[in-house]
This record gives structure tokens, sequence and C-alpha cells, in this order.
């Protein structure tokens, strides 16, 4: 069981759809999608869909902190949404979502970010 | 009774999801609860990756121990290996702490294991290697004994 990335730009803000499991294996693909991503696309804001996630662990915290000072390295936002009860303690346990917005579902964040 | 397995494999990022599934296919036996099974799939997942990473720095001929052992509702998970070990346990142990920041890492490995074991016991030694023992005791059959 890997990991699948969807990547799709929204006006100027980049859904990252994931599917699958992200541990430390999966996280270099990750980052590598999404870095790529941003050098090509103009991206003003991020929202991280995580609706498909069937695991996590302490190295999906990693990358995704990683893209957050990215991201907010040029001013923008990062909204997280769809997300489980077990990735949520995590989330929690680290203190992510002091920085990082939760949205219910991906329309939902969008609109946070003005462009639904 | 007591039932035990144990399994040995190279230190090589693909074998995490090898070990937490295979962990967990063995717990299964003792009927879980989901939220239980995904705490212990997470903590190996920690543990292996730690020895992946900072033990054997992400050189793949090490090789990564595991041993479960189910006891009535407890679960004793050992994770070893063979690598550099670590300096500082104290620090190691830190939440947000990470020796390895370039590699994104969160410093919450060790944070997540305390929280979803019931004792997390940590013995290194610089040159020779990292054993960590956790201990977990299902809710469940606890409550049934009551």
């Amino acid at each position: 069981m890997g990991l699948a990335v969807n990547l799709e730009l929204k006006h100027t803000v980049l859904c990252i759809r994931l599917d699958g499991e992200l541990d430390h294996h999966t996280a270099d693909l990750l980052r590598s999608q999404v870095e790529d991503f941003l050098k090509k696309n103009n991206v003003n804001h991020i929202v991280l869909n995580l609706e498909g996630l069937s695991f996590m662990d302490s190295s999906g915290l990693g990358v995704i902190l990683g893209r957050y000072k990215q991201i907010k390295n040029q001013n923008g936002e990062m909204v997280v949404c769809a997300i489980s009860p077990a990735v949520k303690r995590l989330f929690e346990m680290s203190g992510l979502f002091k920085i990082i917005r939760l949205e219910e579902d991906e329309e939902l964040a969008l609109q946070a970010l003005g462009v639904a | 009774m007591r039932n035990e397995m144990r399994i040995q494999f190279s230190a090589l990022s693909q074998n995490e999801s090898f070990a937490r599934v295979t962990v967990a296919a063995f717990i299964a036996q003792i009927d879980p609860t989901v939220d239980e099974l995904t705490e212990i799939k997470t903590v190996v997942s920690e543990a292996v990756t730690n020895a992946i990473i900072h033990g054997y720095e992400n050189k793949a001929n090490g090789m990564v121990f595991i041993e479960a052992a189910i006891e009535e509702d407890t679960i004793h998970l050992t994770i070893r290996d063979e690598g550099m070990g670590i300096p500082d346990l104290d620090q190691a142990r830190q939440p947000l702490y990470t020796s390895k920041p370039e590699l994104e890492r969160s410093g919450m490995g060790f944070t997540i294991m305390e929280n979803f074991m019931d004792k997390v016991e940590v013995i290194s030694e610089p040159s020779f290697g990292t054993t960590i023992h956790l201990t977990k005791y299902l809710t469940k059959n606890k409550a049934m004994c009551n």
C-alpha cells in the first residue's frame, strides 16, 4: 500500500489530495511532487485534502509542516480538510492546528481561502 | 498463555509498511479496537522509522528486529536496531526535538509512542544500537474483567 498524490490548481490554490498511507517512505514522494508543482505554477495557498488517507505517522506531520513553511514563506496559507479522527489526534498532539486551519471538506476549505 | 512472533528485515523505508501491517495482523487475533490497532501500527511505524533514519542513517545494510508478544490482554513489542545509538536519550524524547531538521522530521516520534502506549522503555548504547520496549494493555479486555 503506497500513496497516490493528486494535485490540482484551482485559481491560485493548490489542492493536494492524498490517497493511501503517508509515512517516511511515501513522504519523500509527496514532498518532491509538491515542490516540483510549486516551482512550475503560480500558487498562493494550499488545501490539503486527507479524505483518502488511511494511515499517517510523524513523518507525515513533518512533510506537512515543511509544505506549510514553504507556502507561509510566500505569504500564503494552508488549510487542511476531511481529516480522520486518528490523523486529527496526531495534529492535536503536535500543535499543528495552532498554525494550520481545519475545515470539514474541500469546498469549505476553498471558501475559507476565498476561492469557491 | 504467551504467544510470540519475531521478524527481521532490511532497514529500507519500503519495509515500514510491511512492519506495521505484519504486527497489526499478529495483534488482530486478540480483537483490539480499531483505535488500538491504529495506535499499534503508528508506534511500530515510528520506532522502525527511527531505526532506519537515525540508527542506520538510511544505510540499507542494517537489519531491524521486531518481537511481538501477546499475553492475555497485554501486548509487548520490542523494536531493535544495531545502529549508531542515541547519544542523549532525554533530549531525543523531548516533544518536537529532532536531530535531523534538514530531513523535515517532526520530532514527534517518541511523543507519539508515549501517548499511544502504556509503557515505553528505551535502551541505547552509542555504536551498539537502540532497543525500544513498548507495552500496551487493551482496554476492552480490562473492562470485561471488571
